[in-house]
């Protein structure tokens, strides 16, 4: 079954137990669905559900002056991380464009955990090292740690039930290390579907005990094995990008519209230079969320978008929003046409069918 | 999975249940498990002439668009319109009211090309 090249995480068995669909991404052979993406994603929404993570890439970094010297490698400030919080960033080409969205976390004074993604921590990784001053410790720790990520509304009372009903979550953007069932991990309240959630670290060793000690306790509570699937519609209905999809060394953050995760205060980082001439001038091309109108084929990446009949861009992420029950996508388009409320057609086969603008996020808790 | 003894198949996970001269069309109980979560079907127009294995429907699951085949040549003479509401119904009842399209076949001897139930059952393991 297992391709050659393919990596597996130290999850897998376990998927295919579960009776996983495996499809490859970013190198890893991964599940994409156990039961349906849309029970999947319903299951984050209003319970909870459990993601496989352990493909992502973890760096750690140390030793004297790591914090000024990764500030000058990633655009948002390290300098505003109090030991233990983390925040999300981007690590940048010499041109501005995006290698890779990550997030940095602060675990000592010069001491930093960042999470990247699996398609990508190679390329990060040797990017680091290129400029890394030989004082700095810089290790590739991906195939020692094992990862979930739990999320949805019910995590809180999935963690009483794991911690014993004193023991609290660490705050948003927070890390912490925890003992679960004589398991060490650290626990991160972060995410990526919109809902309130964590990600766990542990040692790869303890994955499968993690991962079953969560199923078990948490049946009470209905958490659900979730896949790639779900994962990719709990995303994009809150408009987090994809990379690979949404992010690519050919677009910079201000055309990506999040601008709001690079700190142009900052004396230096590579990419500066690009990014703030980019941000002064504006960008001749933009990120933007839209939704379908009427019934119609959901939008695809790479269908192409219309305003006015003259051709402005392309769809870079879509499907049929489970939550909202109609087509949603992101697409870059040309700038002057990037305004909220513009109506828009997206060609899918031959036919044109319409869709408008909207505003971050696309699915907001009632 | 359930593989009806009374129908044909085709590589491609159609259905086929001879009506006279006429075909009726599905997709498996198999192909809507792989897919799952239908969300929507495209339908071919009436009257519209096809050829064997020419794409002239799709079915889109949450994650992705497959193309649907005439098994045989012939000529489109009814669609399945309440897939156009309800395209879970292709899930939900797949040999059954989620049908897609009834072809005239122009030959009865192309449906000899087409597999039976133990063939279909042996390709899908």
């Amino acid at each position: 079954m297992i391709e050659a090249g393919q990596k597996t995480t130290p999850l897998y068995e376990e998927h295919v137990r579960l009776g996983a669909r495996i499809i490859p991404f970013g190198g890893w052979l991964m599940p994409v669905q156990y039961s349906s993406i849309v029970q999947e994603h319903n299951a984050v929404r209003q319970d909870v559900g459990m993601f496989d993570i352990s493909h992502m890439g973890q760096f750690i970094l140390d030793g004297p002056g790591t914090r000024a010297w990764l500030n000058t490698m990633l655009t948002n400030n390290l300098d505003k991380l109090e030991v233990g919080t983390g925040q999300y960033t981007f690590l940048l080409n010499e041109s501005g464009g995006i290698i890779d969205d990550l997030i940095a976390y602060r675990v000592g004074e010069e001491k930093f955990l960042l999470v990247v993604n699996a398609s990508r921590a190679d390329e990060d990784f040797d990017w680091l090292n290129r400029y890394r001053p030989t004082e700095i410790d810089l290790k590739n720790r991906s195939a020692n740690f094992g990862g979930v990520a739990i999320q949805g509304p019910r995590v809180s009372d999935l963690f009483h039930v794991l911690l014993g009903a004193t023991v609290e979550l660490p705050p948003r953007n927070h890390i912490a290390d925890f003992v679960i069932d004589g398991v060490d991990v650290s626990i991160a309240r972060t995410g990526y579907t919109g809902e309130d959630g964590v990600e766990v670290f542990f040692a790869a060793s303890d994955a499968v005990k993690f991962w079953n000690t969560v199923l078990q306790e948490g049946a009470v509570l209905g958490v659900k094995p979730c896949g790639l699937g779900a994962r990719d519609t709990l995303r994009l209905e809150m408009c987090y990008p994809l990379n690979g999809s949404d992010l690519s060394p050919e677009h910079n953050p201000i055309e990506a519209g999040l601008g709001f995760f690079v700190d142009l205060n900052k004396p230096d980082f590579v990419g500066r230079e690009v990014v703030a001439k980019e941000k002064e001038s504006g960008p001749h091309q933009k990120l933007i969320p839209f939704r379908m109108e009427g019934k119609g084929p959901p939008p695809r990446p790479h269908y192409p978008v219309f305003a006015e009949g003259e051709r402005i861009g392309e769809i870079t992420s879509g499907t049929l929003s489970p939550s909202l029950n109609y087509g949603i996508g992101m697409a870059y388009v040309s700038a002057p046409h990037a305004k909220i409320g513009t109506k828009l057609e997206i060609e899918i086969r031959g036919q044109k069918f319409p869709a408008q603008i909207e505003k971050k996020p696309l699915y907001k808790k009632s | 999975m359930n593989v009806p003894d009374d129908l044909l198949y085709t590589e491609s996970h159609e259905w086929i249940k001879r009506e006279g001269d006429n075909i009726r069309v599905g997709i498996t109980d198999h192909a809507q498990a792989e897919l799952t979560d239908v969300v929507y079907a495209e339908l071919p127009k009436t009257d519209r002439a096809v050829n064997a294995k020419e794409a002239i429907a799709v079915v889109e699951s949450v994650k992705a668009a497959s193309d649907i085949y005439a098994p045989v040549k012939g000529t489109v003479v009814d669609a399945n319109k309440a897939l156009e509401s309800n395209p879970a119904l292709i899930n939900t009842d797949p040999f059954g009211q989620g049908w897609i399209f009834v072809l005239k076949i122009d030959n009865a001897d192309d449906l000899k090309n087409l597999k039976d139930a133990a063939a279909y059952k042996a390709q899908i393991g």
